[in-house]
């Protein structure tokens, strides 16, 4: 396995730090007047999401980890997994479990594509794009007229989702939405 | 690293305006108190012996030899030499090199200001450098004075002379996840100063740290506090979190010197470091004889980052080390 000094690491480098995937936030130089040069570098555990910082001796080396970033399609659940195919052209199928999903499962849709993390081979998290385009199954009745009043409501999208939209949605209709915040953006352009 | 689309300064010309005034401004300094330039060489035969700083080299053929020069990382043993020799208070200004990473406040070229002043000793030589800053920044710039012991016992809440080792490897590990291993003092204590005590001294008027550890006298005397511990009369200025200068109240024995660097080199090996000519002719200078004074040197591109408030050292050199 490749491995990386603490003093080359760079924003985005994957290394194994305690027997887990960790991404490389950042790399400070320490160097104290007369002595020893440290690097503080600023991790993410790629399994818990903890972002924590720790210091290394300069030239010190950490194992890579074997992380990589990958599109895929989503296609079905069943049940225990979910699962994923590449959209390469391989078809290769890969089922995540709900810890590697974690949050994303309230955004899942059938044929969207997600970047799916990948550790050894295996799903370790499952990213879904900025912005999702996704039905209202359930909402209070839409007020006609009101469109500029600012009041919201809450409506529960075909995934699970729960989100705050303007009084004038109804049910059937499709809206864009904001996977980082869970807000409402607008309605879908049907593009 | 070389890029031949990018060939714009990474300073403007206002901070380049305003970093010549600064040169000329210490200029005007030396010469009025009559402290003599001197512009001892960038490469030498010879080099430092500290353990922790990389020096640059360089190959040439002189006379059908191959002969390796050594770019300065300081002028120290150069203005040592000549002082030996009989120079006055001496001043230098200008480009030291070492082989370090490239950061937010390191460069492996930067602008170093360096002066010896003839009987004077490191508390007086302190004075001055209030003096100079408060010429460079049109104000009067008061230090705060805190030893190296006091320092810690108000920000890490621990005596460094005291402590045990083991006390330091778990408050080392506790702060850094650094240390349970490492069985020098002194780079648990250094990480430790780093960490928890730089961020929070000289936040407003810098601050000078004294009375070193004897063990981390580099080029100092050794001097007794009254408690009767043995420190190095050593210091080091620090402005809103940065490291800013060094200074001694220089060791002039031939043989005390001789010793240190016979461990820092001792040390090198130890740890398979590169080898290198360590320049001897300081002890021989020493040996002459060096008369009572205190030095320091001060890095000129931090002290303009900290005047223009500038976050990167890249924003004060024309062309900094990716630009170069």
């Amino acid at each position: 396995m490749a491995s990386y000094s603490t003093s080359e690491l760079r924003s985005g480098n994957k290394v194994m730090v305690d027997g887990d995937p960790c991404a490389v936030l950042d790399n400070e130089h320490v160097k104290p007047g007369k002595g020893q040069a440290f690097n503080r570098i600023k991790l993410r555990n790629l399994k818990s999401g903890r972002v924590w910082e720790r210091t290394f001796k300069s030239g010190e080396s950490l194992e890579a980890a074997d992380v990589m970033d990958t599109d895929m399609e989503y296609l079905y659940t069943d049940g225990e997994f979910y699962h994923f195919m590449l959209t390469d052209g391989s078809f290769e199928q890969h089922g995540a479990d709900a810890n590697a999903v974690g949050e994303t499962s309230k955004w899942l849709k059938e044929q969207e594509t997600y970047v799916v993390t990948l550790y050894n081979g295996a799903p370790l998290a499952v990213t879904p794009p900025n912005f999702i385009e996704l039905e209202v199954t359930e909402t209070d009745p839409g007020l006609k007229g009101d469109t500029a009043n600012g009041g919201s409501k809450p409506a529960i999208l075909s995934t699970g989702a729960m989100v705050r939209v303007p009084l004038f949605i109804n049910i059937g209709e499709v809206l864009r939405v904001d996977t980082r915040t869970g807000e409402y953006v607008s309605r879908a352009t049907g593009k | 690293m070389y890029n031949k689309q990018i060939w714009q300064p990474t300073a403007d010309l206002s901070t380049l305006q305003y970093r010549a005034k600064v040169f000329h401004k210490i200029r005007a300094f030396f010469y009025e108190r009559e402290v003599l330039e001197v512009d001892t060489p960038c490469l030498s035969l010879g080099s430092i012996s500290d353990p922790h700083i990389e020096v640059l080299s360089t190959q040439t053929k002189t006379l059908g030899k191959h002969v390796t020069y050594y770019l300065q990382t300081s002028p120290e043993y150069a203005m040592k030499r000549l002082l030996a020799a009989g120079a006055p208070s001496i001043y230098q200004l200008g480009k030291v090199f070492r082989a370090e990473e490239i950061g937010r406040r390191h460069g492996i070229e930067f602008t170093m200001l360096e002066w010896y002043r003839l009987g004077f000793d490191h508390w007086q030589l302190m004075n001055e450098i209030d003096d100079l800053l408060s010429v460079l920044t049109n104000d009067v710039i008061i230090s705060e004075r805190l030893s190296y012991q006091n320092a810690f016992l108000r920000h890490v809440g621990l005596d460094p002379f005291s402590a045990s080792l083991s006390y330091l490897q778990q408050c080392c590990h506790q702060h850094t996840e650094y240390g349970l291993e490492e069985m020098d003092r002194d780079t648990l204590l250094e990480l430790l100063f780093t960490t928890l005590i730089e961020p929070q001294i000289g936040q407003k008027q810098p601050c000078f740290i004294h009375s070193y550890p004897a063990s981390q006298a580099a080029l100092a005397k050794q001097q007794i506090e009254l408690s009767g511990a043995r420190t190095a009369a050593r210091f080091e200025l620090y402005w809103r979190g940065m490291e800013l200068a060094n200074g001694y109240f220089e060791l002039t024995d031939a043989k005390e010197q001789q010793q240190r660097l016979q461990e820092d080199i001792a040390q090198r090996a130890e740890h398979h470091q590169v080898w290198r000519q360590v320049d001897e002719r300081l002890i021989r200078a020493l040996e002459k004889g060096l008369p009572d004074c205190a030095g320091v040197a001060l890095g000129v591109d931090r002290l303009l980052m900290l005047l223009l408030d500038k976050a990167h050292i890249d924003k004060v050199l024309p062309f900094s080390g990716a630009h170069a």
